[in-house]
């Protein structure tokens, strides 16, 4: 592999900086890029006028590959991902079968590589199968070839006080973390959208805000009691941002993630009934939008998640109680950033850096990602136009569905190109032939 | 509450009078008419009434050569009858699918069942499924008209319609006219209907229910929430009751039948409270000895048996109103 010169390309949207990548590293930067002798040989990419961040880390996708390959494959989800900017993310475990044993999770972690477009990350079950009944053997799955360290149940909430009392400490062992998906189940029973004006006018089935709040509640009182470390996925709602405040106040070691659809759509999108707006946690309110955006931007919410959740047509076509909740994100994840943080100043480059990239992987235990754009560091990195303007298709993104909620809106940033440790997995925003 | 405007509303015109009416593509809530438009309705189901009202042979030939294809994914007995029986009274093809038997229960989905009648050439489809919405769904993948004849805990417009056609009848014009909606309000598909087509006709809707039976976000609804049922009565013109399932029970909705009926059933001592020429509704089917006793259901000022006979009128002229759009035939 020849050496790259990426040239008077913006690290962070700052001062434009020369950037040399060589076997997997940034090698140099400015001045003694160009003037290191590996860049007379040097691939040279004019990157004038773009944005240098570190690939970007999902700490939620879904995969749905062993089970649901109809839906998406790692090779389908990774080619989206690197289209999105990423070059690591974690696959959430509800599949089928369920990665809750070293050897699903080790299959995926190698589909993962043999695809290379990507770093996938599996994430292992908590409980055998996700039935929130018994603790699946945690500490295989840890000591895998996939050395996984976050756990989580996601579709599921691990309700049962004590099961996620014994996950949170048992975790500890080898520096785990519990993702979890907080939701009351006795509160949500039959739930189709946010629980209020909107659910009740459509006779819809509501999902109470309340449901997340206080399990998160709750969590952050075990995490603290057996002095473990909590994830908390997908949070939805204005309440559950004072909960997670007062919790990070009091000292307790709980992230959160929140994830671009709720960054940007409300509860109205259900009028119409068009399944591509149903999703778990459901889309809440405006004024919980709101809440959401500053919690991020203050770092009360430490990171954005996509919940990537690609659902075949049959699945999300038909009535709104009987489809699948979810929707695609990783090829729409940094566009809404874009467009409802950085656009709005309530993040600068360097702060979708940290909830896009440097947080996440952080967070997952990644040493090779979310690095600084600098010399000697992996060379993991995207490379963003920030004037472009695109629509959104869902016909056209790489997920074999094509559940995008953004469908037909014009976003904002295009990713140009990204690099997995020094190679391009895509260019002039395609992907490159690898 | 705000209306909801749906999309499939795009009108066909039709002028009656002066000032022309313009009837939705589709009807799939009661929020779809605007007072002129309900108006129209229920005035267009007089004329109907008139009509037929001399006739030996009880039918007109206006939807001669029309289908109208009955879609009922839930069973419902009496709407499937009243909405055959009102396209067959104005001289449609009546197809009736119900969901057991059919490819329905055989895992065929709502589009593809919408991409057959499409195909069929339906030029209006009734519809009735559990889920909320779906009627909605299928104006979208349809031509022909949709109307909602119940979905889910959503809505179901034409109850509504008849409610007012009998309510009017009773009372006359509606306005300021106090109308007490009692019962399951929140998994009531009749509750949400009246409560947009009555306050739309200028009624003053009072909910009364347990809290337990009233959505979150009622408060944005035109209407007054009690949950003092004998306070509401009082010299109200009309009480409309609700179906309450026993099943709710076992959500925890409230304790026992008993206690439910002590609360918010109708006997006669809270049927005496309303005003002196008030009337009892109830859109069946009854629980009786539930939400309403026996005596009270088939007593004065009873109309629940009338409710049925105008249902058939009322589900007339929706179909005439929503298909003469694209026809010349008038109502002879």
């Amino acid at each position: 592999m020849t050496a790259v010169l990426i040239r008077g390309g913006a690290p962070y949207g700052e001062a434009p900086l020369d950037l040399l990548l060589d076997g997997g590293v940034i090698v140099a930067t400015g001045g003694e890029a160009t003037a290191d002798e590996r860049s007379v040989d040097a691939e040279i990419v004019d990157a004038t006028g773009l944005v240098v961040l570190p690939g970007l880390v999902d700490l939620h996708t879904h995969l749905r590959e062993p089970g649901r390959e109809d839906a998406e494959t790692v090779e389908t989800g990774s080619a989206a991902a690197a289209l999105g900017g990423y070059t690591a993310v974690f696959a959430m475990p509800n599949t089928d079968p369920t990665a809750d044993t070293a050897g699903v999770v080790e299959q995926v972690y190698r589909l993962g590589r043999d695809v290379g477009l990507v770093d996938v990350f599996p994430i292992g079950a908590v409980t055998v199968g996700r039935k929130g009944e018994r603790l699946a053997e945690l500490a295989a799955m840890a000591n895998s070839a996939a050395r996984v360290r976050v756990f989580s149940d996601d579709g599921d909430c691990v309700s049962d006080a004590l099961l996620m009392r014994r996950a949170l400490e048992y975790v500890k062992a080898f520096g785990g973390v519990i993702a979890q998906h907080a939701q009351e189940p006795r509160l949500t029973q039959g739930a189709q959208m946010h629980e209020g004006e909107v659910s009740a006018r459509l006779g819809l089935t509501g999902w109470p805000a309340v449901a997340e709040e206080a399990i998160i509640a709750r969590d952050c009182l075990l995490t603290d009691h057996v002095g473990s470390r909590l994830h908390v996925c997908h949070l939805s709602t204005a309440g559950s941002v004072d909960v997670l405040a007062a919790a990070k106040v009091r000292g307790t070691a709980v992230t959160a993630e929140v994830t671009p659809h709720h960054l940007l759509l409300t509860d109205e999108r259900a009028v119409g009934y068009d399944p591509v707006f149903k999703v778990n946690p459901p889309l809440r309110t405006a004024a919980d939008v709101t809440a959401l955006r500053q919690a991020l931007a203050d770092g009360v919410i430490d990171i954005v998640a996509t919940d990537h959740a690609p659902h075949a047509s049959q699945d999300k076509e038909t009535e709104w109680d009987n489809a699948s909740p979810g929707m695609l994100g990783l090829q729409t994840a940094l566009s809404v950033v874009i467009e409802t943080m950085l656009l709005p100043g309530l993040l600068d480059w360097r702060g979708v850096a940290r909830v896009m990239s440097e947080a996440p992987a952080r967070i997952g235990g990644l040493v090779e990602h979310g690095r600084p754009v600098a010399a000697g560091e992996p060379a993991n990195l995207v490379l963003i136009d920030p004037t472009a303007r695109w629509t959104v298709s869902g016909a056209s993104l790489a997920s074999l569905s094509a559940n995008t909620p953004f469908e037909g809106m014009e976003l904002p940033g295009r990713v140009v190109a990204t690099y997995l440790r020094g190679r391009r997995t895509v260019s002039a925003g395609a992907l490159a032939g690898v | 509450m705000t209306t909801a405007i749906h999309p499939a509303t795009a009108a066909g015109p039709v002028t009656h009078g002066p000032t022309p009416i313009r009837m939705p593509r589709h009807l799939l809530s009661a929020a779809d008419l605007n007072r002129s438009t309900a108006e129209h309705v229920l005035s267009t189901a007089e004329r109907i009434e008139q009509a037929i009202a001399g006739r030996e042979v009880r039918k007109l030939p206006t939807l001669r050569g029309r289908t109208v294809v009955n879609l009922f994914f839930e069973d419902s007995t009496r709407t499937r009858i009243s909405f055959e029986l009102a396209a067959k009274r104005l001289s449609a093809d009546v197809i009736t699918f119900s969901a057991k038997g059919s490819s329905v229960s055989k895992g065929e989905s709502l589009k593809d069942t919408a991409w057959t009648l499409q195909a069929m050439g339906a030029d209006a489809v009734v519809c009735r499924h559990s889920s909320s919405g779906a009627p909605h769904q299928l104006s979208a993948w349809v031509d022909g008209h949709v109307i909602n004849a119940g979905d889910g805990t959503h809505e179901h417009p034409t109850q509504a319609l008849l409610d007012a056609y009998t309510l009017r009848r009773h009372l006359g014009s509606l306005d300021g006219r106090r109308i007490v909606v009692v019962g399951d309000v929140l998994h009531s598909r009749v509750a949400r209907s009246n409560v947009l087509l009555l306050s739309t006709l200028g009624a003053e809707v009072t909910l009364v229910a347990p809290p337990t039976l009233l959505p979150v976000g009622v408060d944005a609804w035109p209407v007054t929430v009690s949950y003092d049922l004998d306070a509401a009565l009082a010299g109200a013109d009309a009480v409309m009751m609700l179906r309450v399932q026993r099943e709710r029970m076992s959500g925890a909705f409230f304790p026992t039948a008993r206690e439910y009926s002590r609360s918010y059933g109708l006997d006669e001592r809270r049927r005496a409270l309303i005003a002196p020429h008030g009337i009892v509704l109830h859109p069946g089917p009854m629980n009786r000895g539930m939400e309403i006793t026996p005596q009270v259901a088939d007593g004065a000022g009873s109309v629940i048996v009338e409710q049925v006979a105008n249902g058939v009128t009322v589900r007339m002229a929706v179909l005439y109103l929503l298909l003469s759009g694209e026809m010349s035939g008038g109502l002879a």
